[in-house]
């Protein structure tokens, strides 16, 4: 076979090959989305999960997963930025600085079981927090961690040379610099991370079936008492969260109209996804527009 | 003379912003330093609860390593705990294997597309599929593996169609994205100049991309490839779905099987703590941290090997 139809043939096969994952995804996702719409209602969204009978909504496991992102990116954000900044600005050039990235690389390859393990030994069982909230907030966290410390170690490190040394040179410190200078410039990137992280955290599962537990108790959304056992904001309740329930429900299998249920929630798990990742764009785009005044 | 102390005084103070640079300092450095901690936590809490099997119970590890018997809460004729976990790695590692070997054609051919063939089109198109890819939650997969692609195995090619087939093609879909994203990078750092002396010479784009770009990428390969089966390897609930759940060595792809991750998640919560079957899962979770360990490792060694034949 001479060489120009050997050319032609390895770029119909790469073709053929990158054409099978693009309609992969595409029947994965339309799959999911035309099974899964149709059982979405007001009433699937709002009402609590029924163990036996047909019927039951996802509305508490829903509240859940949305209450644990909150939390766990009010704990991890602020870990992860001050991580982020002393890596980017204030690390030597020494062992110290390159043990703590060797274990970062490390922490971010975990399995997320181990992780959720780990947080069950930890919080569950020594420090007897039992399967709650808040357990399950510090697990997602450690998950979480590696990874929004490097992206917005990266998003430090993509703001031009010049606007660091021209904050330095107006006589400012480092610290004012990053945080007067390099963060607002950084601010897009660092906020597409959060976006994208969020998406990771909205859909992990592993890491919470230890932590946060599997039963979702009733709840009354007219209790604003954080420290009532019934309390929807009650940080030490055991929660199930959209993803855990999905696993259950199968796992199970004692639930009737389980695979109506999961193909419902896990419409709504990749619409979630799908904003999230869609938002991080748009968002990315027109903060970075604003800070920086370009059109 | 007091007049010059004070000025002295005003003149070696720290300024306030020395003094809030040095707080800041100190705050990022503890933040860092936690991440630091909680890995040193994680290794010293789940070896501590993993060795209890070998130091505390008396298992001998050689009979853990190669005993096909998994069923911690019993003894066996000889008076022996039965915890062998060879099943659990054997089907640990195939799945792994497998999806990888699955995996990697396409990745390549993805990257490909993405960095020689078609840049922009590629990249406009393939990037957010990857990046849709990473984002479905494995429960999500777990369950499409459920209702789609269990019963296609069974129709297909019989059984009951859990087992090591279906954990193949659902982890294959899964970390089909951390393979070429990362390849993607590596072609990128491909010189441009190697593809254009090939050029240059007359090469076809096929050979230039075969003889020079894919042969000057090897390293970057395989750290991608070695990366997937990390993500595989620790992938618990949308493999723990489609597999079986049965703590049988495989004897073929179709019948039921365990892998490390579906064990741990099925098992944790029958367990006591501090009792034999409680201690044997976190060997098994030991062995998880340390083959996780063990990737990093991996790639690490390719890395620096790969700089050297530059």
């Amino acid at each position: 076979m001479n060489a120009k139809r050997m050319d032609k043939l390895a770029t119909a096969i790469i073709g053929i090959l990158v054409g099978i994952v693009v309609l992969i995804l595409i029947s994965l996702i339309g799959y999911i989305l035309v099974t899964g719409i149709p059982h979405i209602s007001w009433h699937f969204l709002t009402s609590p999960s029924q163990a036996f009978l047909e019927g039951g909504g996802i509305g508490d496991q829903l509240f859940n997963s949305f209450y644990l992102l909150i939390l766990t990116l009010l704990i991890s954000f602020p870990i992860a930025l001050g991580a982020g900044i002393y890596l980017f600005e204030y690390a030597p050039k020494n062992w110290v600085t390159n043990t703590i990235r060797v274990a970062i690389e490390v922490l971010s390859s975990l399995p997320s079981v181990v992780v959720g393990l780990f947080g069950f030994l930890l919080f569950v069982v020594q420090f007897k927090l039992g399967f709650s909230i808040l357990s399950g907030a510090i697990a997602l966290t450690f998950f979480n961690l590696p990874l929004l410390t490097r992206s917005i170690e990266n998003s430090l490190a993509a703001v031009p040379k010049l606007q660091r040394e021209a904050g330095l040179a107006l006589g400012f410190s480092r610290w004012q610099t990053i945080l007067g200078v390099i963060f607002p410039e950084a601010l897009p990137g660092i906020l597409t991370a959060i976006i994208l992280s969020a998406g990771r955290i909205f859909g992990e599962a592993a890491a919470l079936i230890y932590t946060a537990g599997q039963s979702a108790p009733m709840l009354n959304y007219a209790n604003w008492n954080p420290f009532s056992p019934t309390s929807p904001l009650n940080p030490m309740r055991p929660a199930e969260t959209l993803a855990v329930h999905i696993w259950k429900i199968n796992s199970e299998g004692i639930m009737p109209d389980a695979s109506a249920v999961s193909a419902g929630a896990s419409a709504v798990l990749i619409l979630a996804v799908l904003i999230f990742n869609f938002s991080a764009r748009w968002a990315g785009n027109r903060i970075y527009r604003k800070v920086t005044a370009s059109k | 003379m007091k007049n010059l102390d004070e000025i002295k005084r005003q003149l070696t103070k720290s300024s306030k912003a020395t003094r809030q640079d040095r707080y800041g300092r100190i705050i990022a450095f503890i933040c860092t330093f936690i991440i630091g901690l909680l890995v040193a936590a994680i290794f010293y809490l789940v070896a501590s609860r993993g060795l209890a099997t070998f130091f505390e119970n008396h298992v001998s590890a050689w009979d853990f390593f190669t005993k096909q018997d998994w069923n911690p809460g019993q003894v066996s004729k000889n008076g022996t705990p039965e915890v062998g976990a060879l099943p659990m790695i054997v089907g640990s590692f195939s799945v792994t294997v497998l999806s990888a070997l699955l995996a990697t054609p396409f990745a390549i051919a993805m990257a490909l597309f993405m960095t020689e063939i078609a840049p922009k089109r590629g990249q406009k198109i393939l990037q957010p599929v990857i990046e849709l890819l990473v984002g479905i939650p494995s429960v999500v997969y777990g369950f499409v593996g459920l209702t789609i692609v269990v019963p296609v195995v069974r129709k297909l090619v019989g059984g009951t169609g859990f087992g090591i087939l279906a954990g193949t093609i659902v982890l294959f879909i899964m970390v089909l994205p951390t393979i070429t994203s990362m390849y993607v990078d590596s072609l990128r750092s491909v010189p441009r100049f190697y593809r254009e002396a090939s050029l240059a010479l007359g090469a076809t784009r096929w050979q230039t991309i075969y003889k020079v770009v894919l042969r000057a990428s090897v390293p970057g390969l395989l750290t991608a490839i070695i990366f997937g089966m990390a993500r595989a390897f620790g992938e618990a609930l949308a493999v723990q779905m489609v597999i079986g759940n049965a703590s049988l060595l495989p004897h073929n792809l179709i019948s039921p099987a365990s892998t490390l991750t579906s064990v741990l998640t099925t098992g944790m919560g029958n367990t006591v703590m501090g009792t034999l079957p409680n201690n044997a899962l976190w060997s098994l979770a030991l062995i998880l941290l340390l083959m996780s360990l063990a990737f990093n490792l991996i790639v690490r060694l390719i890395g620096r090997k790969g700089r050297l034949t530059k």
